[in-house]
């Protein structure tokens, strides 16, 4: 029985090709945009999430309450070195780093600049963030007592300083005591982003800690997890690890950086109101190209009413015409789409302006879509439920014939 | 004339003989219309606003700077104040407002914390005209003068630093002679801005006083001149050029920042691929429709075609069907636009995303900008693009064979 009424709507498909080929062509044109469009949105949040923590901020932070929004030299984690000891120990894991940092004027023998500090432990920074291995001259920093300062391109070039050049630092050291040393500046970082290259710079974070009087402390300890999904559970795992007695908190990425998922969902909203657009022109095609195809069926319809054949069936017939073209449209706006996007996935995807806009974000000047089968399912998926939705319509004024008026009805 | 009146009463009568399949087309056309020019009005009035501000802070339309200070923007690159010719073309037409200012990196410490800002040496009285501070004061005063030894902080910064108005801070920066310069000021006036990052960022303090602290005579850092519209700045921008001769750096907002300037630059072309691609869409339903149409009507057409009726007419018979049935859908998508871009003029918040509108340089209030150039642009697209769509159809349809057609069952 099935066997027929599918064999049926295909035929009835053909009876007008160039129609049914139009309401295809509305259907694949759409799909390729939408998984060309939506590959691309997801590449580019991957990368935008994946370069943004990568940079400095990782999956988690432990920090004192209060220190996220004010950065205040006081807001501290005491004897970071033992806590971060024991959270590697525990989480077996080597993505775990104790950082402090602090406001200071850096000087060389021509320049000044007041910038962001941060005292990193050498050998387990590479693990949490990138900025190790950008290091375009010299090298990063090698033991944790080392007097030595590794900074961002731009401000190496402004600083008019480079490799094997002293530089003094001054600022306040945690209880607000002047704060002063001499650094060898050991390597020179280039991240792209230009706010970093200018405005930062990296010390050993034993050195750090006499230098600003930490006492043993620091201001974050900094968690990469191996997904971007388990960071939750990790969050909950970490937060059990706290020792009971100190006022500490663990924040995801998602707190410490809010602008990040927001101009994703800023981006993300945006971007949904033009597929819903897409999606409802193409829904409004199929609406007409069943309705008339009903109604010209009006004479052939009456005849199998009466010969037996129940309303139901015939609506089923109709939504499963809907269901085939959509499933046409569907396949072959994956196939075109998604090689589409596997192609660009290879060799990248950019336009004019692309790269100044990028670099707010640090994203690159070129973006890879990603080829997924959530970005070459999603749109489609939609868009043929949303024409089968369209042809619900159609399929009730079936119900509404009446068998021996529908049969004299002209053609 | 006459048969053009003939051609569109049947075309007209046509179109309401199926009268459910036009209504359908019509609704696609106007959901297209409508989401073309809203979407480009909310695009528009988030670019306008982000450059808005962006210029607000930036400031001015046009500046002049030492060639090495955008790369190295230090008191070592200074130029002098603009005299002579340069002067005349700043008092000249074409200028609404012009300031002089010494823009320099420095470090503030309150008694409790210390941060890296910029120090920003401002001409009030001409200050007032271009840039954001004088406005946006929330608490006690602008400067005065440019020797004002009073200091303007941002709300945050205030907050970051734990101090208040009426407070001491130090100020250190860098003299010409590479020596830590510092000096004591007390806070006379607190700005807030949109964006959180002006308030954390910038402090400004009168011009001489900074001059003074940093032994630099009377030399300046950057002009920055506002035009009348920051859309239309080349003759701004050549007038000041040719003026400003030698040994300095001109420049037009969109290459200072350019972020703002691809932004703008990208709209255009982001505009029309939106246009085109909703047109795009709807393109097939629309043929579909005609083909349809015509399809249904072979038989009448023959007839047409043997009475004598020419087959242009009936190419611009259908034709006009197309052009008929986009007018009215159009008519009906500009009016919802407007209508519902009307109500939220004054604003949409958006500040569930406000960090994240923020990262990207824009408010978290948007602001939809119906810009007639658009509108008229979406109209022209679907129109122009509209007519060549519907002219296979009806090229089809002029092309029967009489006498095939009319036997045809």
């Amino acid at each position: 029985m099935t066997n027929i009424t599918f064999k049926l709507a295909w035929r009835n498909l053909w009876r007008r090709k160039r129609r049914t080929w139009l309401t295809v062509g509305a259907m694949v044109f759409s799909n390729i945009i939408l998984v060309f469009l939506i590959s691309m949105q997801l590449g580019m949040y991957a990368m935008m999430i994946e370069n943004t923590l990568r940079a400095q901020t990782g999956h988690l932070q432990i920090q004192a309450p209060g220190y996220k929004d004010d950065l205040k030299m006081r807001q501290v984690v005491p004897e970071i070195s033992a806590l971060v000891a024991g959270i590697r120990q525990e989480l077996d894991s080597d993505e775990v780093a104790a950082r402090a940092s602090a406001f200071a004027l850096v000087s060389s023998a021509e320049r000044s600049y007041g910038l962001m500090i941060s005292g990193v432990e050498p050998e387990y920074e590479a693990r949490v963030s990138s900025l190790p291995g950008l290091i375009t001259e010299g090298r990063f920093l090698g033991d944790s007592m080392a007097e030595e300062i590794v900074v961002g391109s731009v401000l190496a070039r402004n600083l008019r300083a480079g490799v094997g050049d002293e530089l003094t630092i001054i600022g306040s050291g945690r209880d607000g005591s002047f704060a002063a040393a001499v650094v060898t500046v050991v390597g020179t970082f280039e991240s792209g982003a230009p706010d970093m290259d200018r405005s930062f710079a990296e010390v050993p974070l034993g050195f750090f800690q006499d230098t600003f009087y930490m006492d043993g402390a620091g201001h974050s300890v900094v968690i990469m997890s191996p997904t971007l999904i388990g960071v939750g559970a990790l969050k909950t795992r970490v937060e059990g690890l706290l020792p009971a007695d100190e006022d500490l908190v663990v924040h995801d990425w998602d707190a410490l950086l809010p602008g990040l998922k927001q101009s994703i969902q800023a981006d993300f909203v945006s971007a949904w109101f033009m597929y819903g657009i897409l999606i409802v022109l193409v829904a409004f095609s199929v609406l007409n190209t069943q309705l008339m195809s009903v109604l010209e069926r009006t004479k052939e319809f009456g005849i199998t009413l009466s010969l037996g054949v129940t309303p139901g069936r015939l609506g089923r017939l109709v939504l499963l015409e809907s269901s085939l073209m959509g499933a046409i449209g569907l396949i072959l706006g994956m196939i075109f789409g998604g090689a589409l996007v596997f192609w660009l996935g290879q060799i990248g995807f950019t336009y004019p302006g692309l790269e100044e806009m990028a670099g707010k974000f640090n994203l690159p000047g070129r973006i890879y879509p990603q080829f997924s089968a959530v970005g070459l399912l999603t749109g489609p998926v939609i868009l043929l439920l949303a024409s089968m939705a369209a042809s619900i319509y159609p399929a009730l004024r079936i119900h509404w014939l009446e068998p021996v008026a529908a049969m004299r009805a002209a053609e | 004339m006459n048969q053009f009146k003939i051609v569109l009463r049947l075309a007209w009568r046509n179109l309401w003989r199926n009268h459910r399949r036009t209504l359908i087309m019509i609704a696609a056309i106007v959901i297209g219309a409508w989401s073309m020019i809203f979407m480009t009005a909310l695009m528009r009035g988030m670019v306008d606003d982000m450059i808005a501000d962006g210029i607000s802070v930036l400031p001015g339309h046009v500046q002049i700077h030492h060639p090495d200070y955008r790369d190295d923007p230090t008191i070592a690159n200074v130029i002098a104040p603009p005299t002579g010719e340069l002067l005349e073309a700043l008092d000249g037409p074409g200028v609404v407002a012009w300031a002089t200012r010494v823009r320099v990196p420095a470090v503030i410490s309150s008694e409790r914390d210390t941060r890296g800002v910029t120090l920003i040496g401002i001409e009030p009285e001409r200050e007032r005209d271009i840039s954001f501070v004088a406005g946006d004061i929330a608490e006690g005063d602008f400067l005065s003068s440019r020797d004002d030894r009073g200091l303007i902080v941002g709300r945050k910064l205030v907050e970051k630093l734990e101090t208040g108005l009426g407070k001491r801070v130090v100020i250190m920066s860098q003299d010409q002679d590479n020596e830590i310069a510092d000096r004591g000021f007390r806070i006379v006036g607190i700005f807030e801005s949109k964006l959180a990052q002006y308030e954390e960022g910038f402090v400004f303090a009168g011009e001489g006083t900074i001059q003074e602290l940093l032994g630099v005579g009377d030399a300046i850092s950057e002009v920055a001149i506002l035009g009348s519209d920051y859309r239309d700045i080349e003759d701004l921008y050549r007038s000041i050029e040719a003026a400003a001769g030698d040994g300095v750096e001109v420049l037009p907002w969109n290459e200072i920042d350019t972020y703002l300037g691809s932004m703008l630059a990208m709209m255009d072309g982001f505009v029309i691929v939106f246009i085109v691609v909703v047109f795009l869409a709807l393109s097939f339903g629309l043929v579909n429709t005609l083909v349809m149409a015509v399809f249904e009507r072979v038989r009448e057409i023959g007839l047409m075609l043997a009475l004598g009726m020419t087959p242009r007419s009936i190419l611009s018979q259908i034709v006009t069907e197309s052009v008929l049935l986009l007018t009215i859908g159009l008519a009906i998508g500009n009016l919802a636009a407007i209508a519902t871009i009307e109500p939220i003029k004054g604003g949409i918040d958006v500040s569930i995303v406000g960090e994240g509108m923020e990262m990207m340089g824009a408010s978290s209030v948007l602001y939809p900008a119906l810009y007639l150039k658009d509108i008229v642009m979406a109209n022209v697209i679907v129109i122009v693009l509209g007519f060549f769509a519907s002219l296979s159809p009806a090229w089809r349809a002029s092309k029967y064979d009489p006498i095939r057609a009319i036997t045809k069952v």
